[in-house]
């Protein structure tokens, strides 16, 4: 197939960047959508220019690296990561435009790579437990209901690619804030830093500068893992329940 | 590997967004309470006039002789004037947060919008609503605004103005309004106090908000059209 593209290029955080129109003759269908843009790169170096730069790591659809805006949508046309997403998606003689996640707190580093240390930031405030090294624990050591599993580990599956904030209109970190305590909140272990993890998670969100949550759903929709909504007010319940940060 | 060159961005002050988003649930669901009464006292007028009028007075009578008259009137106009202010205020500052959260734009627009009209629609029509509300006081509590001359009798006021086509025309537009900004924030509002924690509550909560906004639009406008197809005079 061919396709035209139109890609965002950025030569540092520095540059202002451009939107720069290519054209790719005899692309597959069955490759992937990061096939893809590696070819145009090969084309780009053997013509000695620039190859646009996007992140990617796993293409397994794993490791939450990947990620571009496809048409102004987060991962593109299909609920899956950007690396997931394969060509026959679109049609023979689509225009696809690429840009990186738009959002303040994830500052453009080139092309179409940002910067997602504020997520790191934001998980090293408070999306983690403390346990002791040592031995491993029985498995059956703490008992945990089914249910409780279930929506723990339908909520770990975040990835933490910034897909939810992308989508965002508000560019919103609350899918992933709300992954992560709903996620450690239904498990025993997660108990005793819950209140604290609610509070700093938050105020490192805001301090990042991501928006608030107008409760739309365009996150949990772009979501590779299929978030759902409902984890945004878990972590406004854990919220009210720490007394609004309002308490020491 | 891209490492961190970015410079970090500046870090924000101010309320938290959740505390923010808070303060604009509790003063809504104050307001959705007050509206239901509203809504209520306006359907005394298919009982009469009568009916109607003592209504009134008696919202300004509420309490007496343990309180002085309009005591209660006025407690509740402040609670109000206090809840709209802060309503505003916090839903403007998420506004602007939201605005600095991101400033450079997209190029490529979705194909299919997910979000539904009447979410998109909740800071601009709830500006709609306080332009409707201050018309409103104005036109039925001030008599600043006229539609076809002032009246001491409240029921005199409404029956002669819903005679007029444009004003129900206005008020329908403006019940359109509420009850949209209403379908999405009952929803928003659930979800920011943290209710919706399962796709089953998700789906009570969805019922609700279709229910009440649908029972406040209609009951809200059955005075206006009773009025003016001429079942009441
Ligand atoms: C006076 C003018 C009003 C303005 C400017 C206004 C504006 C807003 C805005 C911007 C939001 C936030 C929407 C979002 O986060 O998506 C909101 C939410 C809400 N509004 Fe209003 N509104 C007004 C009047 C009203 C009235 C009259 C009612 C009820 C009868 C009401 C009930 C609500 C509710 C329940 C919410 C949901 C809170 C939440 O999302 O957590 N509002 N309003
Ligand atoms: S919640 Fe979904 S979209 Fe957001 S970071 Fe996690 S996996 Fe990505
Ligand atoms: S590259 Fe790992 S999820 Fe896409």
């Amino acid at each position: 197939m061919r396709i035209s593209l139109k890609i965002w290029r950025q030569d540092g955080p520095a540059d202002d960047g451009r939107m720069v129109d290519y054209r790719l003759e005899e692309v597959s269908e069955d490759s992937s959508f990061l096939e893809m843009l590696d070819l145009l790169n090969e084309q780009l170096i053997d013509k000695g220019e620039e190859p646009v730069a996007f992140d990617s790591d796993c293409r397994e659809g794993i490791c939450g690296m990947c990620g571009v805006v496809i048409n102004g949508e987060a991962h593109g046309p299909e609920r899956t990561t950007t690396c997931q997403l394969h060509m026959r998606s679109f049609d023979d003689g689509d225009e696809i435009i690429i840009e990186p996640w738009r959002a303040d707190p994830f500052p453009v580093i080139k092309d179409l790579c940002v910067d997602r240390s504020s997520f790191d930031r934001i998980i090293q405030s408070g999306g983690f437990i403390s346990a002791n090294t040592g031995s491993a624990p029985d498995a059956h050591a703490t008992p945990v209901p089914k249910e409780d599993a279930d929506r723990a580990f339908m909520a770990a599956e975040c990835i933490g690619c910034g897909a939810c904030v992308a989508a965002c209109p508000n560019a919103s970190a609350m899918l992933f804030m709300g992954s992560k305590v709903t996620h450690l909140g239904e498990l025993p272990q997660g108990q005793p830093e819950r209140e604290a993890r609610v509070l700093q998670m938050t105020a490192q969100h805001d301090l990042e500068g991501f928006g608030g949550c107008t409760n739309l759903g365009e996150c949990s929709r772009a979501c590779p893992k299929g978030i759902p909504l409902n984890v945004i007010s878990q972590l406004n319940a854990d919220y009210r329940r720490a007394g609004y940060g309002g308490r020491d | 590997m891209a490492t961190s060159t970015a410079p970090a961005p500046a870090a924000r002050k101010g309320p938290p967004t959740i505390l923010l988003k808070t303060v604009v649930a509790v003063t809504g669901v104050f307001f959705v309470l007050f509206v239901l009464v509203h809504m209520y006292g306006n359907l005394q007028i298919l009982i009469g006039t009568e009916a109607f009028d003592e209504y009134a007075h008696h919202l300004r009578t509420f309490g007496e002789p343990m309180l002085p008259e309009k005591s209660f009137l006025w407690v509740a106009r402040i609670l109000l004037l206090v809840s709209v202010v802060a309503h505003v205020w916090a839903s403007m500052s998420l506004w602007r947060r939201a605005g600095q959260a991101r400033r450079t734009r997209y190029a490529g627009k979705k194909k299919v919008s997910y979000g539904r009209f009447y979410a998109k629609a909740m800071r601009w029509g709830g500006l709609a609503l306080l332009a409707f509300v201050v018309f409103h006081i104005l036109h039925f509590t001030t008599q600043t605004i006229t539609v076809d001359g002032a009246y001491p009798s409240p029921a005199e006021r409404v029956i002669s103005s819903f005679e007029v086509w444009w004003a129900v025309l206005l008020y329908t537009v403006a019940m359109v309004f509420l009850g949209m900004h209403l379908l999405h924030g009952i929803w928003g509002a659930a979800m920011t106090v943290g209710l919706n924690t399962s796709l089953k509550r998700a789906e009570q909560i969805r019922f609700v908000s279709i229910a009440l906004s649908t029972i406040i639009v209609v009951g809200f406008l059955i005075p206006p059209f009773a009025i003016f197809f001429g079942f009441i005079e």
